[in-house]
């Protein structure tokens, strides 16, 4: 009984309070910014208190309006979605948090929209997560991409050219995911995602269900930007504002990334999806295509959104490529990455947003001697990207590490090569920026000639936006240094008992 | 095979209609005609739904008086849920196009234009 209701809580209050965000917004401005962090901060109170009550007592149901799950709307949280609970809702609210003062100078007149939106978004992500029922996530997938969209679109000039191809590939992804719905509607007469689970067995060898799961796989892919079809992902992270590719790129394709799990491994058996057709063998070739050709592509770029944008192709690519490995140990080091790289590409992503508030620039050959002006802020930058490339005692080695070990149990020698690859790939680029940062003499000695060099002064972000950046950062050490505790209390139940 | 085709002819009518709208989003180069393209495709997918909830000589699923003393006969009813889907994935579109009609509101503004190639080479002469 203690926290029954934190699962329907963790909706309702920001799904509320978007709408309070408006209201109040319109009367008095200030109001907007306490009120998102509170709805924020009571989500993610919620979503710790379910993580504790999944620990302790297993899966927990909440049934809508008391009706039974055939038939009604049901919210499941298991070991899976607790742990996404827990990262959506806390890197919610540091980006949250974060956001006042950028929100603040890039675009003044649509604030109060904006948090709205935002909050709404976060909601959409949340719900997705938190329900057991198929066409309720589409539903929730509708309301964050068609937040997304809004949210991109009023980013900086090439902003609205870029959400307008996101809106059409968008779509295009969730009309295939729920024409997949129809398909399995049609043989089963059920929409639960439980039940489905006991249903499909028998009908495994049915064309439609077939046709059902593949239109699934391809919606998703679309959604989550894997590597083929990734072409709205970089544009629409470039020109976004910096809160929202902070809060877009680490949190919406790992939720659909854990949505891809839960139809493989929930919805239909491992079997099904391993043994019966081969999809997770065909995946992981092309999530290791996605690795190498996103990494050769950020290596390529000199605007540092844009190359962490392409890097997020290849992030995408290991979890993927840990789910198609499809074994104990990989499919954990997939839903380990899932964690690190929200962890590490959010905290990048809201330096890239620090150094444009600071100083209005992206492209990193102008970065020298910004370890001067702002050395708190670059040394998380660095702790992230030490965690990119796979560094330890950062998470990222650890997850690509249980990867490795994927590979090797699946006998699969040439993604181990894959991954090294990719990680040397990663250092190309990532030490580039580092380089720039640290080691390049400051532009400023070369513009005064005759000995008079000025001393860069330190001038560092507000406070409101350095804290979460370092929490961020630290976040990421800990999740490297705590790893093993994390697997062995949650990871550890979310992977399939038949691996 | 004639028999075959005609026998579910609701799915031929949706899939012409789904690769119509496909072709929209792909091959047309004004983005009106994108969203256009891409508002087709949804009710493909809505039309795809209502088809298969309908049944021959159904009736519409309410219970009548007659009905709650017996048990109630499926057969003769409609399969509401499918259309009640269809009025949240209705309503998803709609909202989808306002969104997008919105944005192309913000790119007429910005590039006087609505043809993709145009707004190419002003991107390109811009820079951004």
């Amino acid at each position: 009984m203690r926290y029954e209701q934190c699962i329907v809580l963790i909706v309702t209050v920001p799904l509320i309070t978007s709408f309070l965000v408006v209201l109040l917004g319109w009367f008095k401005r200030w109001l907007c910014y306490p009120l998102v962090l509170a709805a924020l901060g009571v989500s993610f109170l919620c979503s710790l208190g379910i993580l504790d009550l999944v620990m302790e007592r297993g899966t927990i149901h909440y049934w809508q309006g008391g009706w039974e799950p055939p038939w009604g709307i049901e919210y499941v949280v298991d070991h899976l979605n607790a742990f996404m609970l827990v990262m959506l809702t806390f890197i919610g609210l540091m980006v949250a948090i974060y956001s006042k003062k950028s929100i603040e100078r890039e675009i003044p007149e649509k604030l109060v929209p904006y948090y709205s939106i935002f909050l709404l978004m976060v909601t959409g992500l949340i719900g997705i997560t938190v329900t057991g029922d198929l066409f309720n996530v589409f539903v929730f997938l509708e309301i964050a991409s068609l937040t997304a969209y809004a949210l991109i679109a009023v980013g900086e000039d090439g902003a609205p050219m870029a959400a307008f191809n996101y809106v059409i590939m968008g779509t295009v992804g969730a009309c295939f995911y729920y024409l997949g719905i129809g398909y399995v509607y049609i043989v089963t007469g059920s929409l639960n995602m439980a039940d489905l689970s006991q249903l499909l067995p028998a009908l495994y060898h049915n064309k439609a269900v077939l046709v059902g799961f593949a239109l699934f796989t391809v919606g998703i892919a679309v959604k989550m930007g894997l590597f083929p079809l990734h072409v709205w992902l970089p544009d629409a992270y470039t020109y976004a504002p910096s809160a929202t590719s902070a809060v877009i790129a680490p949190l919406f394709t790992k939720v659909m990334a854990y949505l891809m799990v839960r139809i493989f491994f929930t919805l239909f058996k491992p079997h099904f999806s391993i043994d019966l057709i081969p999809i997770t063998q065909i995946l992981t070739w092309v999530a290791a295509g996605g690795i190498i050709a996103g990494s050769i592509l950020a290596i390529a770029q000199t605007d540092l959104k844009r190359m962490l944008a392409y890097s997020s192709i290849a992030n995408i690519g290991y979890i993927v490529l840990g789910i198609g490995l499809a074994n104990r140990m990989g499919l954990t080091g997939g839903l380990l990455h899932i964690l690190n790289h929200a962890f590490m590409k959010g905290t990048l992503f809201l330096v890239a947003g620090g150094i444009m508030y600071k100083m209005g620039m992206r492209d990193i050959t102008q970065f020298r001697g910004l370890h001067k002006k702002m050395p708190f802020t670059m040394a998380a930058f660095t702790i992230a990207a030490l965690s990119m490339i796979g560094i330890p005692p950062t998470g990222g080695f650890f997850s690509k590490f249980y990867l490795v070990l994927g590979a090797i149990d699946a006998r699969q020698w040439a993604f181990i090569v894959v991954l090294l690859a990719s990680s040397l790939l990663n250092a190309v680029y990532f030490f580039r920026v580092i380089e720039n940062i640290y080691l390049e003499p400051p532009v400023t000695a070369y513009a005064t000639d005759g000995g008079t060099h000025e001393e860069i002064k330190r001038d560092e972000l507000p406070l409101s936006m350095l804290v979460p950046i370092l929490i961020m950062a630290a976040g990421v050490v800990l999740l490297g240094i705590f790893n093993e505790r994390i697997i062995a209390f949650i990871i550890r139940f979310a992977v399939p008992a038949s691996f | 095979m004639l028999e075959y085709i005609i026998s579910k002819y609701n799915y031929w009518v949706y899939i012409f209609l789904m690769m119509l709208g496909l072709y929209g989003m792909i091959g047309k180069r004004n983005l009106v005609k994108k969203l256009i393209g891409m508002n087709i495709f949804q009710v493909a997918i809505i039309l795809f739904y209502i088809s298969i909830g309908s049944k021959v000589g159904g009736d519409i699923p309410i219970l009548t008086a007659e009905d709650l003393h017996g048990m109630a006969d499926p057969g003769k009813y409609l399969n509401p849920i499918p259309h009640v889907l269809m009025l949240t994935a209705i309503v998803v579109g709609i909202a989808t196009t306002g969104v997008a009609l919105a944005i192309i509101i913000m790119i007429y503004n910005r590039y006087k234009t609505l043809a993709e190639d145009e707004i190419l080479e002003i991107r390109k002469e811009t820079g951004v």
